[in-house]
């Protein structure tokens, strides 16, 4: 499964449908649904957290919030 | 005079809101609580024209209705509850330029509450570097309200919104997404239950865990029975509203909105390359810290010696001028030394209060949250616990409030536990006068001095104890709770110098008022307790007297026996003895014990407590200090002060939970008296331990 946390630094790509059970509301509120599109800006030191750019906000999630997010990479 | 109304003022974090609100209503503003939650309460007064004025209110920023903590649930609990002495007539949403998309999500849930809504849009004078022009026409007919475009830093734009307020009773109040779209069918069934009701305050109330004690119970009257949808259902349906809400707006600032991003000037990008960088983003941070160290031991001695001084010569020159008496005595030697001991804490406070608010105002905070988190991690902590760790070096209260917007209950409550063992300022009269006594004054290598080593120990030890004790607590907790971190990384601004000045302002007069009351209160009662005393007390002049007889003993000397004879013999004197026996085994007297008993009120009196034992009934200018140095161990005859017991104090005040306040604060953070009881159990029992490790060690 492609999700954030398989974003390479500076790749972007497209938000898909994801699990209410698991991804919580704050994370959709702050800008991160389906069809938006979120770029990998920054990682810190061993890869986590993640520094994205979600439809224009910036954000830091961790790593495995991120791998709950299912996403298609844009070419 | 027209009628003062209510203006309330909401906005996600990271907008400018406190800016707006400091410019609304200047220094005429007013820092409380919630009543029974620590939830700051700021509110203030607004002139408007004609003599008309608004009462503002400065809610807890939020992201939206939809709530996640205690600081959330007030703006919610406030905006249901139209009895509400506090309950808006106009609120006045917040957003910043650059993040007008996220912000407006909140607009639209405030505007369909039905409450009379302005839009304000906040560093406006940036739209022209980051290339970004705004139909503001089309917006306001779009989102049906008014708009006002403003520059907290520029001081743009403010007449306007001060026009708009006075005028709110002109403003739209139609809500901009039907409730009904998220769910027809449930939505259908609940108007026809509640055919009065607005649907999105219903939902509300459905969806919305909080307290909502004070809410018409007729009105609402089972709305209870909504509740009944599975929860995940319930989930699933606020997770369509969100994405409606979004959907509007999309299309709204698709026709209002243009964003050039080839011409934008990127300042983000450049800054984080640095200061986020995988080794000098580590050491700028590490650079950071040691210049608010510098400020706070350093820089701020100065201010503090002469506050010391004053305040001695103060005491002097009452006793002096006023008649000898008992009330003389009280006013010299408890209330003087007493103030004293609180205002020499206010230049420690206020540099730290100026650079935190300095690194949150300027961005740079998330950025170390960023930066920190997955090292925090591995201690059961999170990345959003080095704020208050770093805070907790002036004062474990704030520091305590400030771990509100950590998601993660168990990393939460970790840190709130952690927290007391960082060095917090009350600690450091206490280290201070008891190194000077106990470690010699050298330098190691020339430069370094062994006393400045010393303390910098103590503050290590404060922060490793803290770290330790999180990793322990990680693996003995068993909490399971859903692992979730968001942090927003904000855009890098100038901290502006009036909010930086009214926070260091406002932080330093609630420590005075808070703090300040109960050392002042104890510092009274114990003068009290150690100038009265029951039976042989009052007959302490012919006792001696009497036991001297005979002798050739001079006058000063006679004076001296009876002031030390009255002091062992008064209230406090009895109780200090009652304890003798547990704190002889860590090096201590019974004069010793009587200051541990009230500096568990809170720790600096610990040397306000010894200065009124040993200056009660005892005339000479002598300093506190010398006046340690001199004291001696009954059974040895050695000074009582040595390299031993002064570690055993050192360490003892390390560890112990000294300080009520912090009980009071755990308890309302967690909600229960299980956690502080814990801690307050937990952390005497280690500091008994290793002070008593450390005394017969180096007895």
């Amino acid at each position: 499964m492609t999700t954030i946390a398989s974003l390479k630094k500076g790749q972007r790509g497209i938000i898909k449908e994801f699990s209410v059970d698991v991804v919580p509301l704050k994370l959709l509120e702050m800008g991160c649904l389906p069809g938006n599109e979120v770029a990998l800006v920054q990682t810190a030191p061993f890869q986590d957290p993640l520094y994205l750019n979600v439809n224009g906000s910036h954000l830091a999630i961790r790593k495995e919030t991120a791998a709950q997010i299912e996403i298609e990479i844009m070419k | 005079m027209a009628k003062q109304f209510n203006v309330a003022l909401i906005g996600n974090p990271n907008t400018g809101k406190t800016s707006v609100f400091n410019k609304l209503t200047g220094l005429n503003q007013q820092v409380g609580n919630y009543p029974g939650i620590t939830v700051e309460k700021k509110q203030g007064i607004c002139k408007l024209d004609r003599g008309v004025k608004a009462h503002v209110l400065d809610l807890p920023g939020t992201y939206s209705l939809n709530a996640s903590s205690l600081d959330e649930n007030v703006v919610i609990e406030l905006l249901l509850n139209k009895n509400d002495k506090d309950f808006p007539d106009v609120a006045v949403v917040i957003t910043d330029i650059e993040n007008l998309k996220r912000n407006l999500l909140l607009f639209t849930q405030i505007k369909d509450l039905g409450i009379p809504t302005i839009l304000t849009i906040n560093m406006a004078d940036r739209m022209k570097r980051k290339a970004i022009t705004l139909d503001v026409a089309v917006l306001e007919e779009r989102l049906e309200t008014k708009i006002a475009l403003i520059s907290s830093r520029k001081n743009e734009g403010f007449d306007t919104l001060k026009q708009l307020i006075a005028n709110y009773k002109n403003l739209p109040v139609s809500p901009c997404l039907n409730a009904s779209v998220i769910a027809p069918e449930y939505f259908d069934r609940l108007r026809k239950a509640f055919p009065k009701q607005d649907l999105y305050k219903l939902w509300l109330v459905i969806t919305q865990d909080v307290n909502f004690g004070k809410l018409d119970r007729n009105e609402m009257k089972g709305v209870a029975s909504f509740k009944t949808e599975s929860s995940s259902n319930l989930k699933r349906l606020q997770q369509k509203e969100t994405i409606k809400r979004y959907q509007f707006i999309n299309d709204v600032l698709k026709e209002t909105l243009l964003i050039d991003k080839a011409n934008a000037k990127d300042l983000r990008g450049r800054l984080d390359r640095v200061l986020m960088h995988k080794f000098w983003g580590y050491v700028i941070f590490l650079g950071i810290l040691l210049l608010i160290f510098q400020a706070i031991f350093d820089w701020s001695s100065y201010p503090m010696d002469f506050i010391d001084s004053t305040f001695a010569s103060l005491s002097e020159w009452t006793k002096n001028a006023l008649p000898v008496g008992a009330f003389t005595n009280l006013i010299a030697e408890g209330i003087i030394p007493g103030l004293g001991g609180i205002v020499i804490f206010i230049p420690q406070i206020a540099f730290l209060f100026f650079f935190i608010s300095i690194l949150e105002e300027s961005g740079y905070m998330s950025r170390v949250v960023f930066l920190m988190d997955r090292v925090m991690r591995r201690f059961g902590l999170s990345g959003k616990s080095v704020v208050p760790l770093i805070a907790g070096t002036a004062c474990a209260i704030p520091a305590i409030m400030a771990t509100r917007n950590i998601e993660n209950w168990k990393e939460r409550l970790i840190t709130i536990l952690v927290t007391p063992f960082t060095t917090c300022s009350a600690r450091l009269p206490v280290y201070l006068i008891i190194i000077e006594l106990v470690i010699p004054e050298q330098r190691i290598l020339g430069i370094f001095g062994l006393q400045a080593l010393t303390l910098m120990f103590m503050y290590l030890l404060g922060f490793a104890a803290a770290i330790v004790s999180a990793w322990m607590l990680d693996k003995v907790l068993k909490i399971r709770s859903k692992t979730f971190f968001v942090v927003e990384m904000p855009n890098y601004k100038l901290p502006m110098f009036k909010n930086v000045g009214i926070t260091v302002i406002e932080k330093t007069k609630s420590f005075v008022l808070g703090a300040g009351k109960i050392i002042l209160a104890i510092s009274i009662i114990l003068w009290v307790l150690a100038s009265y005393g029951p039976g042989d007390f009052n007959k302490a002049e012919a006792i001696v007297q009497q036991e001297n007889a005979g002798t050739n003993i001079s006058e000063e000397a006679l004076e001296t026996k009876i002031a030390s004879f009255k002091l062992e013999h008064s209230y406090i004197g009895h109780a200090g003895k009652f304890i003798e026996p547990a704190v002889v085994p860590l090096g201590y007297d019974w004069k010793i014990g009587i200051a541990l008993i009230s500096s568990f009120a809170a720790r600096e009196v610990f040397v306000g407590t010894l200065a009124t034992i040993y200056s009660v009934g005892n005339d000479d200018v002598e300093t506190i200090k010398n006046r340690m140095a001199a004291e001696t161990n009954v059974k040895t005859g050695e000074p009582l002060f040595n390299f031993a017991s002064g570690v055993s104090l050192l360490l003892f005040y390390a560890f112990a939970m000294q300080c009520m306040s912090t009980l009071a604060v755990v308890k309302r953070e967690t909600n229960s008296w299980k956690w502080p009881m814990w801690q307050l159990i937990i952390m005497t029992a280690i500091a008994y331990i290793t002070a008593l490790g450390a005394y017969q060690w180096f007895k």
